[in-house]
């Protein structure tokens, strides 16, 4: 898709196109604050000031991110392999149910840290499972990854209210929800992070899974950037006929590349599930799949780009809580309008400025575009 | 007798269920038969159903709700078409935003202006599509059989149920019989032939986003004016996806799209009517593989397992004029 387009210099490429995309979206929905007969600048600071101004609120912030991290690197691995995986919703709601299964069987006998390594592959094995099927259409039968997954988003949050109203609720209990995990199905907290920065949390459910989100985000740039798995996934996302022409079996690289993305997504549920509600509760993923999908496009598929992406949206999430408390006009619901404008301009709209823009450095300094840019217009 | 009285209604529901299927399929049809995939039905619907119960809280007409819902489908069907034909960007994703942008900013709007938690205000009868009875429904009420199915089963919809059924073979005649049409689904399976015979190809596909703009506002409007009396956030529910499914269960063709809605209408029907009671043979079957069913028919549809879905050729790829 890039093909009508010429190159432009790197800074501009990773640095600038996502800044100037992510300023638009920030601007139309400042727009929405406007209509709604608020004041944009003022709901900015308050959002900000929400968001990062106690230690209580950062934790809040890192809480968040945590989910997010999760959802934005299963979308982007799959987006490296050229598949768009939608299904981290329900993906993520699945590896809940990893989660609370390890958690239920284990927490009176094993201690935190025995638990927790069985719940991350619970998470892992259960998320990857509900995206084998929909690799496996696609690789197989060639049925379109967008619509299977979608479509099991709806499944899963079908099945797991069925598991939950009728398999997992205690006997007695009214509430749609597992019993509470005792001390072994709690992941210690990290607020003292904080507070060793002299910052002062009093109580925040930031935790354990924060830290094995960053090492998520460091191995998968190992697997997509330094191994012959990543290599692979990369040229059939770049050509699938040049993968096959070089000898990779299609089919193997897709299903693998979406069992990875979907073990990612199951991990999320860890935060929730193992670190913040030590139960397994109906709609705990609450839109975090989907906001991996904004993060993955504005962190531009890399694992350096997502973190930040990721800390961007929790700050939105907490900061916007806060933001509904000082003015009622504006609830949780606008981060969603702002997911939305961020998927627009970071990813459909990804191009819109770069004609303009890749006129304006030329004409600054001719030489920063090289060779390929006389080719692309040339060609 | 009474089985046939059960019979009767559990078809009527089915009818009701399925209109803004329909309207949302025949939307997505004229989109993708252009080559412009849409999963953003969902999203335009949301938006018309909202702009309809805003317009017609304000004004008391279901006729100014009805435009306004047609309105804004369109706007975002253009963005749709901004960003996926004038700017080549990926259509998954711009439809995965729209979807997004709507479902949030119905709710921010719908509490900003009415303050009633995301509704609009209730709509009296002035504001609604009201029950149409055909002539004569009353009088052969009590013919058996006949008389039942046509003043039970066919009379009392409202307008846009007949205006949906009606669009069926209308859009039939304008893709199959008319010229736009043929350019229509020619720039669907090879737009370079398209734009040789010196016909513009972006402009052909922004007609087809606007049709699709239309018709999703139609089943907006049938959801906040007809079925219900308002907007209630959420009120699509996944039905543009559902919509979505039955396109592509129908492969792409006006008749099919419709028996695919009335089935998945059906299924639907067929779920809240046996909510709690035991089905003979099976036993109780769990509400929530009834909700899950159509979606697990469409992954086996889409898997070849019930013949082979095609989608149109171009569909998905931005046109690129060689030059």
């Amino acid at each position: 898709m890039s093909a009508p387009y010429a190159k432009l210099p790197a800074w501009a490429d990773y640095g600038l196109i996502p800044l100037i995309n992510l300023a638009v979206a920030f601007l139309v929905a400042g727009l929405v604050v406007m209509l709604v007969g608020e004041n944009p600048f003022r709901a900015a600071v308050i959002l900000v000031d929400g968001a990062l101004g106690r230690g209580q609120n950062i934790a809040y912030t890192l809480y968040y991110a945590t989910s997010f991290i999760f959802t934005g690197l299963a979308v982007a691995v799959a987006f490296h392999c050229s598949l768009f995986n939608i299904g981290g919703e329900g993906q993520a709601y699945v590896g809940g149910l990893g989660v609370a299964v390890v958690c239920l069987a284990f927490d009176s006998i094993l201690p935190w840290w025995l638990v927790f390594p069985l719940a991350v592959a619970g998470a892992a094995v259960f998320g990857a499972a509900w995206a084998f099927i929909p690799a496996y259409f696609q690789a197989k039968r060639g049925s379109h990854i967008v619509i299977t997954t979608i479509m099991f988003n709806f499944i899963a949050a079908s099945l797991m209210v069925y598991l939950l109203v009728n398999v997992l609720k205690p006997a007695g209990s009214q509430a749609p929800q597992t019993r509470t995990f005792v001390e072994g199905g709690h992941l210690p907290k990290l607020n003292w992070m904080l507070e060793a920065l002299g910052l002062s949390v009093r109580s925040a459910p930031f935790n354990l899974s924060f830290l094995l989100a960053l090492l998520a985000a460091f191995l998968v740039w190992v697997l997509i950037w330094r191994t012959r798995l990543g290599y692979e996934i990369r040229m059939r996302g770049f050509s699938p006929k040049a993968a096959r022409y070089a000898g990779v079996s299609e089919t193997k690289i897709i299903i693998i590349a979406m069992l990875i993305s979907g073990a990612l997504a199951g991990m999320m549920a860890l935060n929730p599930v193992m670190g913040d509600q030590n139960r397994l509760q109906i709609d705990f993923v609450t839109g975090a799949g989907f906001v991996g999908i904004a993060v993955a496009l504005m962190g531009r598929s890399h694992p350096a780009g997502i973190v930040p992406a990721a800390i961007l949206f929790g700050m939105l999430y907490q900061g916007g809580a806060e933001l509904a408390f000082e003015m009622p006009n504006i609830s949780r619901d606008m981060i969603v309008i702002i997911q939305g404008l961020v998927i627009l301009f970071a990813g459909a709209l990804e191009h819109m400025f770069r004609p303009t823009l890749q006129a304006a450095i030329a004409s600054l300094s001719p030489r920063s575009m090289g060779a390929e840019a006389r080719q692309g217009e040339g060609g | 007798m009474d089985f046939f009285h059960t019979l009767i209604l559990l078809l009527d529901s089915t009818v009701r269920l399925s209109v803004p299927l329909l309207l949302a399929a025949l939307a997505g049809l004229y989109s993708e038969r252009s080559g412009v995939f849409d999963i953003g039905l969902e999203g335009k619907m949301l938006a018309g159903a909202f702009a309809a119960g805003a317009a017609a809280a304000v004004t008391g007409s279901a006729w100014a709700g009805l435009g306004a819902a047609m309105l804004i489908s369109i706007f975002l069907a253009l963005v749709h078409g901004f960003a996926s034909i004038t700017h080549r960007g990926n259509q998954i994703v711009s439809g995965v935003a729209i979807n997004f942008i709507a479902a949030g900013s119905t709710i921010i709007l719908g509490q900003a202006w009415f303050r009633q938690g995301g509704r609009t205000p209730s709509l009296s009868a002035g504001g609604r599509f009201g029950a149409i009875e055909l002539p004569f429904a009353d009088a052969v009420r009590d013919v058996p059989i006949l008389g039942e199915i046509y003043s039970e089963l066919l009379s009392g919809h409202s307008l846009l149920v007949y205006a949906a059924f009606l669009l069926v073979p209308f859009t039939w005649w304008v893709l199959f019989r008319t010229r736009f049409g043929l350019r229509l689904r020619a720039v669907g399976e090879n737009p370079a032939a398209v734009d040789t015979a010196g016909i513009s190809v972006s402009w052909l596909r922004y007609r087809a986003v606007i049709c699709t703009g239309i018709l999703t506002g139609m089943a907006g409007s049938y959801l906040s004016l007809a079925q219900n009396a308002g907007f209630v956030k959420d009120m699509t529910a996944g039905r543009g996806f559902i919509a979505l499914a039955a396109l592509i269960f129908a492969k792409w063709k006006p008749v099919p799209v419709m028996f695919a809605c009335l089935l998945f209408g059906f299924l639907d029907a067929f779920a809240i009517r046996v909510q709690g009671t035991p089905l003979p043979l099976i036993g109780q079957v769990p509400v929530q593989f009834m909700q899950a069913l159509p979606y697990v028919l469409t992954v086996v549809l889409l898997a070849g397992f019930i013949g082979k879905a095609i989608p149109p050729r171009a569909g998905g790829v931005p046109y690129v004029k060689e030059r």
